[in-house]
């Protein structure tokens, strides 16, 4: 009996093998494991190699598993790519149809089974990747009815007659299987879930549920991997709140849409990735200086340029911070795990109203796109904080005077009026301007205009701007990072301490403005400091040298080929570098 | 009720004396005006350049946006606020150049937006250089030896791009220019208005004279039907694209906003944003 294992299912793009993903991981779920799921894909959609990499535990995980346990493979292909992760106890299944060959340095045993033939017979091919889960669940020893609930989900609308079809196709997979082998495998027995319902979900659907329950009622975007999720989750769920989505011409109009949106009142965000990103430059000064909200999520993933389009990467850190011409006032919040990701869309939409600037959710493309169970999310944690909002009540001006909504307040932040209220006209520009928004070149009006907007996040509030695990009060080293690298981190922790190493973990949720008396704090009671990121320059780590100097104390662990970092990785260049 | 005079702040333009422009921020203050509008139910969106300056010249809400994305924005505040007039505007080079993709898909997309521009037929505030509205062979300081460029069909490119509202005036007919504005708003779905609006600095052939002599008013044409697609793109191609009125306008099809699926009817900017425990309750089970 184990209490984890790591199951993957691989073949051409276009051949179902996302849905195969699908129906086992949802399976997994209501049983009450924990999933954490990786999506290795290409940009194009059919043909290529396509895998999906599930992990299912009883315990809570965060991470890609290091090796493999069993691997489902509809060509040979996906044997000859993926074998090299299985343990010498491991199991590859394979269509007997191809007549599969294991690699003679493979570990693993190899099993022939014929989806195909059994799902033609059953009278369809497609049916093949059910013949597949069902041989899954004969080595696992789950029974073929504890998958009907997701059948009946997924095939129920096409008929009793399909679901049973289904049913059958999982039980002679299963049969042939046992047949085969003589019964489940020891080695591969999950210990029994707790069967408790959880969520289970991509980052993107977490953010753009966290956006819908923090307001948002209208989005303007252009589609892009691996941010169309969002897109599309607000197409789907906005209409039923008089929301609307508008597919823009490109990443200019989004942003500068969604600038127009959030001016006269709607909590309005926009989502793409690098290129997306790269366009949407001039409008997020535009943001700035006209003190309007915005919202943008950042998907990140291989760049530069088209870079690796469907690839983990987390390249964008600087340009996020840094990206505009001119300076501004600018939050970048970088959640960690798909449940924060949910809190920290809400808070960006009250950040973004309450301090009037842009806010930058940044993700990465693992993040996004990765499937993971997360905890039940708390309604009642999450609030509506709109600032110095002004009514739509305000006192008379003087003849012709306009409204000082840029007023030089003490804190830096103006009151806000949208336009339609009575009393309340004023201009926006992006010009430099004074306080009713009319440009101004003025010396002495630039300076107070620049020092009031820099003043605006100098009292910037964000609960947990690092999410700390220290408990070591002097640590051998700490660890850092940022985005979906949490997991990873955390896992490969004990078996450092198992070494005798004393490490913390601090995991940056505010990259900017930088925490940086919190992460000095971290810093300082560490002998040494591994920043771990899926960048090939150390972004992070510049920022943290930026910020807190230590230079000689901060350490890089880099990983740019395309996929996300692996527990065992991070273990073995931490050895390395201590 | 708001008079024209209530359209004025007071600031005083930067334009140069005789630019065309000064009759455009009149129009559009007059037509406000007439059609019963009060200053802040309006909302001037403009882009950059000499003319981007106009929503800083009147009494309304103004947005001056950065160049080329006035009507992404204006777009963004009306899906926003349907209750509020919006008014996108800017010059040629503007809409023409670098904010070319915005207009032709805010034509198709068909957003209640009216859409002013000013065409000079050159960049004014960048000191003159070519604008995609320059005559074939106008010598400009980036064309010294003459625009080998053809100059943009707009009229044309717009009824190629389904638009509902066509039009174009001149800075002089005043008169005119404001009653295309005022059916621009009251049109159900985007309109455009281009206006030949003269660059007295920097355009010695595109004069008040030369258009004069060279427009045609489609109000001398017999028979002008303008709700004819085919006899608008026939007339302006006829005249090449030297006509003044209004060139077409389609009152059936509906505005992006009366088409587009659960859209509110009532100001999204009112929108009551809390949720209640069981509507929560269905968004997560979607993932359970
Ligand atoms: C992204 C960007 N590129 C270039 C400029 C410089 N620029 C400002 S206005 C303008 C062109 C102005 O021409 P037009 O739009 O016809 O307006 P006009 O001044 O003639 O009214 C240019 C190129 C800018 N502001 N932003
Ligand atoms: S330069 Fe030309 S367009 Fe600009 S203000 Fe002067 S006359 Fe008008
Ligand atoms: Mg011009």
């Amino acid at each position: 009996m184990v209490d984890q294992l790591s199951w993957k299912v691989g073949g051409q793009q276009g051949e179902g093998i996302d849905s195969t993903g699908e129906v086992f991981s949802l399976a997994q779920n209501r049983l009450g494991y924990y999933l954490y799921t990786y999506r290795h894909f290409s940009s194009r959609i059919k043909g290529g190699h396509t895998n999906n990499k599930i992990r299912v535990s009883t315990k809570e995980i965060g991470a890609v598993s290091d090796d493999l346990d069993i691997l489902v493979a509809f060509d040979q292909e996906t044997i000859d790519v993926n074998y090299h992760e299985l343990h010498e106890e491991g199991l590859i299944i394979a269509d007997a149809k191809f007549n599969p060959t294991a690699p003679e340095d493979c570990k693993a045993k190899l099993y022939a089974v014929p989806f195909t033939e059994i799902a033609n017979e059953l009278g369809t091919s497609l049916m093949k990747n059910m013949v597949a889960i069902g041989a899954t669940s004969a080595i696992l020893g789950q029974s073929t009815e504890d998958y009907r609930e997701i059948v009946q989900e997924v095939y129920g609308r096409k008929g009793e007659k399909v679901v049973e079809k289904n049913m059958e196709a999982l039980r002679q997979g299963a049969e042939y299987f046992n047949e085969q082998a003589g019964g489940p495998i020891e080695r591969l027995q999950l210990e029994k879930a707790d069967g408790k319902k959880r969520m289970f979900i991509i980052g993107n659907d977490a953010i753009s549920l966290g956006f819908l329950v923090g307001g948002v009622r209208f989005m303007s975007a252009y589609p892009i991997t691996p941010a169309s999720e969002i897109m599309e989750y607000m197409i789907k769920h906005l209409p039923k709140y008089g929301g609307t989505v508008i597919q823009t011409e490109d990443e200019i109009a989004a942003a500068t849409m969604a600038i127009g949106a959030n001016y006269a009142g709607v909590r309005t965000i926009t989502a793409s990735a690098g290129p997306g990103l790269s366009l949407m430059m001039e409008a997020i000064g535009l943001s700035g200086i006209t003190e309007t909200p915005l919202v943008i999520v950042d998907t990140q993933r291989g760049g530069p340029s088209t870079g690796l389009p469907t690839k983990q990467e987390q390249s964008d850190l600087m340009a996020m911070i840094y990206g505009t011409h001119g300076e501004i006032p600018k939050v970048v919040i970088a959640p960690s795990t798909a449940e924060e990701a949910f809190y920290d869309a809400v808070e960006a939409l009250n950040i973004a109203e309450e301090y009037q600037c842009p806010v930058i959710v940044l993700s990465d493309l693992q993040l996004s796109l990765g499937k993971q169970t997360v905890q039940p999310l708390d309604y009642s944690k999450t609030e509506i904080r709109r600032g110095k909002l002004q009514g739509d009540e305000l006192p008379e001006l003087e003849a012709k005077e306009y409204f000082k909504r840029y007023e030089v307040t003490e804190d830096g932040i103006s009151p806000r009026v949208l336009p339609g209220t009575k009393n309340g006209i004023y201009h926006v520009t992006g010009v430099e301007h004074d306080q009713t928004g009319k440009p101004s070149e003025v010396a002495a009006n630039r300076q107070d205009q620049m020092d009031k907007r820099n003043r605006k996040l100098q009292n910037l509030k964000f609960k947990n701007p690092i999410f700390k695990n220290d408990k070591h009060d002097e640590a051998d080293v700490l660890v850092v990072g940022f985005n979906s690298t949490r997991g990873a981190i955390e896992e490969m922790m004990p078996r450092l301490e198992d070494d005798g190493i004393k490490v913390n973990h601090a995991h940056v949720r505010l990259v900017h403005p930088f925490p940086a008396k919190e992460m000095q704090e971290m810093v300082d009671s560490a002998k040494k400091v591994i920043v771990v990121e899926n960048n090939s320059t150390g972004q992070l780590a510049n920022i943290m040298k930026m910020n807190i100097g230590n230079l000689d104390k901060i350490n890089n662990v880099l990983k740019y080929n395309g996929n996300p970092f692996l527990p065992s990785e991070i273990y073995t260049k931490c050895k390395e570098l201590l | 009720m708001a008079t024209f005079k209530d359209f004025r702040n007071q600031v005083k333009p930067n334009w140069c004396p005789g630019c065309g422009d000064f009759s455009v921020q009149a129009a559009i203050q007059r037509a406000a005006a007439n059609i019963g509008l009060e200053p802040d139910d309006l909302a001037v969106v403009s882009g950059i350049g000499c003319s981007g300056r106009i929503s800083g010249y009147i009494n309304s809400y103004g947005f001056h946006g950065i160049h080329g994305r006035s009507l992404p924005i204006a777009q963004g505040v009306k899906m926003a606020n349907r209750d509020l007039t919006v008014i996108a505007s800017g010059g040629d080079g503007d809409g023409f150049a670098i904010g070319m993709g915005h207009t032709i898909h805010a034509i198709r997309r068909n957003i209640d937006v009216t859409y002013i521009v000013m065409d000079n037929q050159i960049y004014g505030l960048t000191k003159g250089q070519t604008s995609p509205r320059s005559d074939f062979g106008f010598k400009t300081k980036s064309t010294p030896e003459g625009s080998v460029e053809s100059s943009i069909s707009i009229m044309e490119t717009a009824l190629t791009a389904g638009a509902t509202f066509v039009a174009q005036s001149f800075s002089s007919d005043l008169k005119e220019l404001t009653s295309l504005i005022e059916q621009g708003i009251q049109h159900k779905g985007f309109s455009l208005i281009n206006v030949f609006s003269p660059c007295v600095t920097y355009n010695k052939v595109n004069t008040y004279d030369w258009f004069k002599e060279n427009l045609v008013s489609l109000a001398d044409i017999e028979s002008y039907d303008s709700s004819n697609r085919m006899i608008a793109m026939q007339t302006l191609m006829e005249n090449n694209g030297l006509v003044k009125g209004l060139i077409y306008q389609d009152k059936n099809k509906k505005s992006y906003q009366d088409l587009a699926h659960g859209y509110s009817e009532t100001a999204l900017s009112k929108a009551d944003l809390s949720i209640d425990d069981e509507q929560f309750n269905e968004l997560i089970s979607e993932f359970m």
